[in-house]
C-alpha cells in the first residue's frame, strides 16, 4: 500500500478524531414469522374526510392528498364524503360480481397449477379493487399498460375467461401461441398491453401511448399498473418524467401492497415518503387513496382520468392496500412474513367491504352473496373445462412446431428458416410418425 | 413496406451530398410521406440535432413530430415502444451510441421481442438512429461500435451505411420496416470518406462516388449486402467506415480483392458471402469494434461452416482491441492500414 492507501484505509490506520463511525440502514419489516402483528403505526384516517378539489387543480393542491387516505366507506359500510363517486346499486353490484369474478378465477387457476396443469400462477387476492375498479373508472377504449397483477381488468372488460385459461396452459388455443409465462395475457381488442415479465417497462410505455394520442389529436388515455417494489425501477423515473415533461394524458397507479416478494416496501422507499408523495417532486398531481376501498378507488381513477382528458396532465396514485396470499405458485410468504399481518390488515377485505355496503343500502343480502359466490365459480369452473379440451401444458396440444419461429420479425429471414428446419429434424428423429403441422404430439 | 427495389436511379438526378444531409433528406422523404412519423431525441428539435441530422425538421413537420427529449435512454426508447403500439412510426435518436445502455431494457426485452411475445397483436416499428463509431477524437464515451449488442439479439434489426447514397436508401428502407431496427450511422465519414490515414488531409463526399445522391424517394432493401469491388484474391467482409479503409490498403497494396458492404448485420446477405467466398478462397473479415464476440466471430464462424472446402487459409479477423476506446492512442486502437495489411499479408503469403 503506498502512502495515500495508507492515509485513507482502515479506520484503525485513521484519526479522525471524535467523527462517530458511519452505519448502513437496512430496512428491517415490523413483522417476521411468529411475530405478533400490530397496526397501530399505520394511520387510517376517517372516511369522507378528505377533500376532493376540481380535476383541474393546480398540481400542488393535491400535495396533501398524497399523505392522507383517502376514503369513501365508512366503519358502518356507508359512503361518505366529497369523493363518493355515487355510483348505483346495479353498477355496485356489478362490481361486486367483477371482484368475486377475478376472486374466483384466482383460487380455480392456482389450484390448476398445484394439479400440474400449468407451470405458473400469480393471485391478486386482496388487490380486487385496485383493478376492478379502475376498469370501471376508465372508459373502454382508454389503454391499460398493466403489470401482472391487473387480471381484474381483463375480466370486467369483457375478456372471454376461457381465453384466459388457454393462455394459461400454453394449450393450441392459446392466442399468444404458447411463447409467454401463464397469466402475462396481451389483448389488444381490450385495450391491454402485453404483459413483460421484466417489471417497470410498461411505465415509459405508457407515456409514449398518452403521448401519440395526444400527437394524434385523439381522446383516450392511458393508464399503467405498476407494484410498489418496481417503483424503485429507473424506467419510474423516465416515465414521471417524460409525463411531467410532455404533460401527457396518463394515469400511474402504483399498486403498493407492502411486499415485493419477500422485500417490504421499505427496500422501494416506502420507509421515508408515501410513495404518492413522489408526484410532488414531479410537479404532478397525486393522490393516495385506500386500495381496498373500491368506492375511494373508483372515485381517485375517475378524477385522474378525468384530469388526463381535459388536458390536465398525468397523475400518479398509490393504491394502499395488501397482498394477501404469495408473490407466485413459486413463493411462501410465510417464510418471511408474519400469517397474521394479512388476517388483521387494518383496511379490510375489499370484497367483503363491498358486499356489506350493498347491504346497508338494502340493496344486497348475504344470501345473494353465497349465490353469486357459487355462480362465478361455476362459470370459472365452465370456462376451465372448456379450456382444457385445448390442452394443458406439456401433454403436447400445443401450437404448430413452426410457429415457434414466427413472429421473431414479421418475415423470417435465413437464418431463423434454417433453425426451423433444424428443430422439425429433431422432432421427426424423436418420433417417427409425427408430422409438423400437427398440433397434437404423438403419445 | 419494402415490395420491390425501386432503385431506378439512372433517371433521378443525383448531387453531392454528405451523409448528414443525406440522412436529413431520408428522414424528409419519410415524414412528408407518413404522418405517423414521429422523432424524439436530445437537441433534435429547435436545434436540429448535435450532427444537425435533423435540422429544420421541426420547422417543416412542428413541434409534435419533431421534439427535443430528457436526457433519458430508457425514456426515449420506452415512449418509442409505446407510441409503436398506438400505431405511429418512432425515429428515436440516441445522440451517440455509448448512451444507448440505459435503453437496452426496453429494446432487448421490450422492442425486439413485442411482435414475438404478443403473438403480433403489437409491434415496435421504430428505427433507432445513432452514431458510432470512433475516429473523432471522442474518447471512450464518443467512440464504440456496439453493433454485436444488438445482433445478438432476437428481433432486432442492424443496419449500418457506408456512403451517403447508401445512407439515404437504407434509412427509408428501415423507417418503413414493420420491426425495431438499430441505425448506426458510422460518424467519422458523415463528413467524407476516411481511409485510415489519419495524418493526410480530410477528403469530402463530393468526388466519391457514393456521396453522389439521388433527389427523391428510393430504398435500398435490408438484407441486400453490396459489392463494393469486384475481384478474385480475398473477399473482404466490412461495413462503415472500414469500407474505406479497407478499399485504400488493398489499392495500395494492389491486391484484385472483392470487397463486399454488408449493410445490413441482420438480416445478413449470407449468398453474397458464400458466392464470393466461394470463388476467392479467401475471407477477411474487418470491423472496429472490440475483438472477443464482436460481429467478425459471426461471420468468420458462418465462412467457416459453409464454405470450409473452399478455404484456402484460415479466416483473417481485423478488429479494434478489447480495451475501451482511448483518447490519446486513438490511432492505435483505430484498426488502421497497418493492421489491416499484415492480415492481407497472412492470407496471401502462400
Amino acid at each position: 500500500m503506498g502512502d495515500a492507501a495508507a492515509e485513507n484505509g482502515s479506520a484503525a490506520e485513521r484519526s479522525r478524531g471524535n467523527l462517530p463511525p458511519l452505519r448502513l440502514h437496512v430496512p428491517e419489516p415490523r413483522f417476521r414469522p411468529g411475530d405478533q402483528v400490530d397496526y397501530s403505526h399505520i394511520v387510517v384516517p376517517p372516511a369522507g374526510a378528505q377533500p376532493r378539489p376540481d380535476e383541474t387543480c393546480d398540481p400542488v393542491e393535491t400535495k396533501p392528498l398524497c399523505v392522507d387516505l383517502i376514503r369513501v366507506l365508512d366503519d358502518e359500510d356507508r359512503a361518505v364524503g366529497p369523493w363518493d363517486p355515487k355510483l348505483n346499486p346495479e353498477t355496485l353490484r356489478r362490481k361486486l360480481r367483477m371482484m368475486a369474478l377475478t376472486r374466483a378465477f384466482d383460487d380455480r387457476l392456482y389450484r390448476s397449477q398445484r394439479q400440474g396443469k400449468t407451470s405458473f400462477y400469480m393471485k391478486c387476492t386482496g388487490e380486487e379493487a385496485v383493478s376492478v375498479s379502475a376498469a370501471f373508472a376508465l372508459d373502454r377504449d382508454d389503454m391499460v399498460f398493466p403489470s401482472y397483477r391487473q387480471q381484474g381488468i381483463l375480466i370486467s372488460r369483457g375478456y372471454p375467461l376461457e381465453d384466459m385459461v388457454n393462455q394459461i396452459y400454453s394449450n393450441r388455443a392459446d392466442k399468444l401461441k404458447g411463447r409467454q409465462l401463464p397469466i402475462m395475457y396481451s389483448a389488444r381488442d381490450y385495450g391491454f398491453f402485453s404483459i413483460s415479465g421484466n417489471l417497470a417497462t410498461q411505465f415509459p410505455q405508457a407515456v409514449g401511448w398518452a403521448m401519440a394520442s395526444a400527437i394524434k389529436g385523439d381522446t383516450r388515455i392511458a393508464t399503467a399498473f405498476i407494484g410498489e417494489g418496481s417503483s424503485a425501477e429507473g424506467d419510474f423515473h423516465a416515465a414521471m418524467t417524460f409525463a411531467a415533461v410532455y404533460n401527457a394524458p396518463v394515469v400511474f397507479n402504483v399498486v403498493n401492497n407492502q411486499w415485493a416478494i419477500s422485500s417490504f416496501s421499505g427496500f422501494a422507499g416506502g420507509e421515508r415518503a408515501t410513495f404518492a408523495a413522489r408526484a410532488e417532486g414531479y410537479g404532478i398531481a397525486g393522490l393516495r387513496v385506500d386500495g381496498n376501498d373500491a368506492l375511494a378507488v373508483y372515485a381517485a381513477m375517475r378524477w385522474a382520468a378525468d384530469r388526463a382528458r381535459a388536458n390536465g396532465g398525468p397523475t400518479l396514485i398509490e393504491h394502499f392496500t395488501y397482498r394477501a396470499e404469495g408473490h407466485s405458485t413459486s413463493d411462501d410468504p410465510s417464510a418471511y412474513r408474519s400469517v397474521q399481518e394479512s388476517k388483521d390488515w387494518p383496511l379490510g377485505d375489499p370484497i367483503r367491504r363491498l358486499m356489506r355496503h350493498l347491504i346497508a343500502l338494502g340493496e344486497w343480502s348475504e344470501e345473494q352473496h353465497a349465490t353469486m359466490d357459487r355462480e362465478v365459480a361455476e362459470q370459472v369452473k365452465a370456462a376451465t373445462k372448456q379450456a382444457e379440451k385445448n390442452g394443458i401444458l406439456g401433454h403436447g396440444l400445443h401450437h404448430p412446431f413452426h410457429t415457434m419461429f414466427e413472429d421473431v420479425f414479421e418475415e423470417l429471414p435465413w437464418h431463423l428458416e434454417e433453425q426451423a428446419d433444424q428443430a422439425i429434424r429433431e422432432r421427426a428423429t424423436k418420433w417417427p410418425d409425427w408430422r409438423p403441422d400437427q398440433v397434437e404430439a404423438p403419445k | 413496406m419494402i415490395e420491390e427495389e425501386p432503385v431506378s436511379l439512372a433517371d433521378a438526378a443525383a448531387r453531392p451530398l454528405n451523409m448528414i444531409e443525406a440522412i436529413n433528406e431520408a428522414l424528409d422523404i419519410t415524414m412528408a410521406r407518413d404522418p405517423d412519423i414521429v422523432i424524439l431525441g436530445e437537441d433534435v428539435g429547435y436545434f436540429g440535432g448535435v450532427f444537425r441530422a435533423t435540422a429544420g425538421l421541426q420547422a417543416k413537420y412542428g413541434k409534435s413530430r419533431v421534439f427535443d427529449s430528457p436526457i433519458n435512454e430508457c425514456g426515449i426508447i420506452g415512449a418509442a415502444v409505446g407510441m409503436a403500439a398506438y400505431g405511429l412510426r418512432p425515429v428515436p435518436e440516441i445522440q451517440f451510441a455509448d448512451y444507448i445502455y440505459p435503453g437496452l431494457d426496453q429494446l432487448v426485452s421490450e422492442a425486439a421481442r413485442m411482435r414475438y411475445r404478443s403473438a403480433g397483436e403489437f409491434t415496435a416499428s421504430m428505427t433507432i438512429r445513432s452514431p458510432f463509431g470512433g475516429g473523432i477524437f471522442g474518447g471512450q464515451t464518443h467512440s464504440q461500435s456496439p453493433e454485436a449488442l444488438f445482433t445478438h439479439v432476437a428481433g432486432l434489426k442492424t443496419v449500418i451505411p457506408s456512403t451517403p447514397h447508401d445512407a439515404k436508401g437504407l434509412l427509408i428502407a428501415a423507417i418503413e420496416d414493420n420491426d425495431p431496427v438499430i441505425f448506426f450511422e458510422p460518424k467519422r465519414i458523415y463528413n467524407g470518406p476516411f481511409d485510415g490515414y489519419y495524418d493526410n488531409p480530410s477528403k469530402t463526399w463530393k468526388a466519391h462516388p457514393g456521396g453522389q445522391v439521388p433527389e427523391g424517394y428510393y430504398n435500398i432493401p435490408l438484407g441486400k449486402a453490396r459489392i463494393v469491388r469486384e475481384g478474385s484474391a480475398m473477399t473482404v467482409l466490412a461495413y462503415g467506415t472500414m469500407i474505406h479503409v479497407a478499399e485504400a490498403v488493398l489499392a495500395e497494396k494492389g491486391i484484385d480483392a472483392e470487397i463486399i458492404d454488408l449493410r445490413t448485420l441482420v438480416p445478413l446477405d449470407i449468398e453474397a458471402i458464400e458466392t464470393s467466398v466461394k470463388k476467392t478462397g479467401k475471407c477477411l473479415v474487418i470491423h472496429e469494434a472490440t475483438r472477443t464476440s464482436g460481429f467478425g466471430a459471426e461471420l468468420s464462424a458462418l465462412v467457416q461452416e459453409r464454405c470450409f472446402y473452399h478455404l484456402e487459409a484460415p479466416v483473417e479477423r481485423v478488429t479494434g482491441f478489447d480495451t475501451p476506446y482511448p483518447h490519446s492512442l486513438e490511432w492505435a486502437y483505430f484498426p488502421g492500414p497497418v493492421r489491416i495489411g499484415e492480415a492481407v499479408d497472412r492470407l496471401l503469403k502462400d
